[in-house]
């Protein structure tokens, strides 16, 4: 059997080649390049293996950090998922003014900027000028996120939980749209209660969606950066130091470029790994269920 | 099971209505028999689904009242009517397996697992579904969850009446026959209560004992498939039931002559003089094509082959009419005229049948 070979087919996929080589592999090939090097100036580059990557992996400080990140990702899921459930179940379900009103009023984080929240919430929380802390030492608590741990990670969940429930509303409230009305009315016929209708219609026409809720929800705050850096800069001490923080203070504070690419490829693979496993599960579970 | 009765029934969507023009629903007055099988049929719009989700407690009606046998429930909810609704698309609980979608409905109920076990085994061996009762019910396809649908209506053993919204609608053409038959041998096993709501004459008039045809949100005729095909007793009925439909052409009557254009047709019946608008019906299977020149003359257009008859498209003056001739009855050149079989001649006036 002869077999016609033409080689000029590759010059069809030379256009995405070189799209996906500018806009992914040159750019992450040039952190592995520092990943694996080390440099005192003067564009002179010394070959030290994985030696970076090892540093990285044993250091505490990044545990830490990584730790606090977990923690962090872990509690902003439990409170903005249940909540922003709850928020798009009592959302009004007809079109009108008021459903539109609604909409807007719990679209508005969304659309500001990041610095700017936090900076809102650096004044909001503020015991001298701002209200919330205000309000709090007044009534009796002892808060004042710049020196008390416990403080600032409570001002920066609220923050985030007031930044990002939205999305989970908004995406459960779409869902919970495309639900046709019959299966209301099926369910009032057969005398479901309130919670058998949340449990067997309302969620399971949203998993779609919340599926993609979480992982955007997880991915965002496994990056986050700006806006606690703005309110707390990763303090008091480094109590809220997330990883992008301690990376940014590695890479631009100390100007450790080696160990900071290494810290670099080794978070991104960390979050490719869990967002993965979180879409297996995700299609997985899905096939199970159809069979 | 029980009587169901309509008493001056009327629902308007708008919050003030002002004219007749306002409801969605005008007023009717219906008694629907116990263990009857009937279906509304109309064309969408007409107000059969509203009528429908009225009975069912989903819509509360503008005025008048529904009665189950003697009780008002106008007032009491769907869940309190102990009513039994298939939709338009198939509703079944997706991460429930089959036996638990047929479980659901006693469960709420709390009756004793025991009555529950078998209950669903019997009504699973009804609609067939035994060979699949572990089964998730997300897989399934259209026709054997609308089959669950009407099973979780089925389970309970109370159900006054079984509505049916439209159910065949998302169902593949080989299998709403099967589905079709099977409801009604499975009115004819249990005798429930049933009403039907299609736009589809065929599943109408083959499901039905008595069909209602609703136009406009009125009821315009209520009757068995016969009747509706004799006697309609509106022009609308008389046009929307039949393939093709009557023919409608206008006329003048003086007596026992209409008089269509310049040509006379003699009557059977004596209509004296009626006013307003007349109107002459007659089905095209009772036209028939002849060369007397006597009859009325008309212009053929096109002659359709369906293959055991044929359909002629001819008209009268600019006027349509419809002759369906069997195959065999050959057709001359000659033939330029059409009869009319008197016996099933009918008269409208402004829409509705006289009867002399």
């Amino acid at each position: 059997m002869r077999k016609t070979t033409n080689q000029k087919a590759w010059f069809m996929v030379m256009p995405m080649l070189l799209l996906v080589a500018f806009s992914a592999i040159i750019p992450l090939m040039t952190v592995v390049n520092y990943s694996v090097q080390d440099t005192f100036g003067n564009n002179e580059f010394f070959w030290v293996g994985l030696e970076w990557f090892e540093e990285i992996l044993a250091s505490e400080r990044v545990h830490d950090a990584l730790i606090r990140q977990i923690i962090f990702t872990s509690i902003i899921l439990a409170i903005e998922v249940p909540l922003g459930i709850f928020v798009a179940l009592n959302m009004p379900k007809k079109n009108g003014l008021w459903a539109s009103l609604c909409l807007v009023l719990i679209a508005l984080p969304l659309l500001i900027p990041w610095n700017v929240v936090g900076t809102i919430w650096q004044i909001f929380g503020r015991i001298d000028i701002g209200l919330l802390g205000y309000l709090l030492d007044q009534i009796g608590f002892d808060y004042n996120y710049t020196q008390d741990a416990t403080a600032a990670w409570f001002t920066i969940i609220i923050m985030d939980v007031w930044h990002w429930t939205s999305l989970v509303v908004l995406l459960c409230y779409a869902g919970l749209k495309s639900i046709p009305d019959a299966y209301y009315q099926a369910a009032k016929i057969d005398q479901a209660s309130r919670w058998s209708m949340f449990r067997y219609i309302e969620l399971p026409k949203m998993k779609g969606v919340l599926l993609i809720a979480i992982l955007l929800r997880f991915m965002d705050s496994f990056m986050i950066y700006t806006e606690p850096f703005v309110v707390t800069g990763g303090g008091p001490g480094n109590a809220t130091t997330f990883l992008s923080i301690d990376l940014v203070k590695m890479a631009i504070g100390q100007f450790d470029l080696g160990p900071a690419a290494a810290f670099s490829i080794i978070y991104f693979l960390v979050i490719l790994l869990i967002s993965w496993v979180f879409y297996t599960v995700m299609v997985h579970s899905d096939k199970e269920e159809s069979v | 099971m029980a009587k169901i009765t309509l008493s001056g029934l009327a629902h308007s969507y708008l919050k003030n209505p002002e004219n007749e023009d306002d409801y969605a629903l005008k007023t009717i007055n219906h008694v629907w028999e116990d263990g009857a099988a009937y279906a509304l049929l109309g064309p969408s719009g007409c107000g059969k689904t509203t009528l429908l989700n009225i009975i069912s407690g989903l819509l509360k009606p503008s005025s008048g009242q529904v009665l189950f046998d003697t009780q008002d429930v106008t007032e009491r909810l769907p869940s309190e009517r102990n009513i039994a609704q298939v939709f338009q698309f198939p509703v079944v609980y997706d991460t429930m397996s089959v036996y638990d979608n047929l479980a659901f409905p006693l469960k709420n109920r709390k009756l004793s697992p025991d009555y529950i076990e078998s209950r669903v085994q019997e009504i699973a061996r009804i609609i067939e579904v035994e060979e699949i009762l572990t089964k998730k019910a997300k897989g399934l396809s259209a026709d054997i969850k609308q089959k669950i649908s009407l099973g979780r209506g089925l389970v309970r053993e109370d159900v006054n009446a079984i509505l049916f919204d439209e159910p065949l609608t998302v169902i593949d053409p080989h299998m709403k026959w099967q589905l079709r038959t099977q409801l009604k041998v499975l009115h004819q096993k249990l005798g429930h209560t049933m009403i039907y709501v299609t736009h589809d004459q065929t599943e109408a008039l083959t499901f039905a004992d008595k069909v209602v045809v609703m136009s406009m949100g009125e009821v315009v005729q209520i009757g068995t498939p016969q009747e509706l095909f004799e006697k309609p007793e509106h022009t609308f009925v008389g046009y929307f039931i039949g393939s093709p439909g009557m023919n409608i052409l206008k006329t003048q009557v003086n007596g026992n002559k209409a008089i269509i254009g310049n040509h006379e047709i003699p009557l059977h019946k004596d209509y004296k003089n009626l006013s307003g608008k007349l109107e002459l019906g007659i089905r095209p299977e009772y036209v028939s094509l002849t060369d007397n020149p006597d009859d009325l003359p008309i212009t053929i257009n096109r002659i359709e082959d369906v293959g055991h008859y044929k359909i002629i498209r001819a008209s009268h003056q600019g006027e349509e009419i419809n002759i369906i001739s069997k195959e065999e009855s050959g057709i001359s050149e000659n033939m330029r005229f059409a009869r009319f079989d008197l016996d099933h001649t009918n008269i409208y006036a402004n829409n509705w049948l006289v009867t002399p």
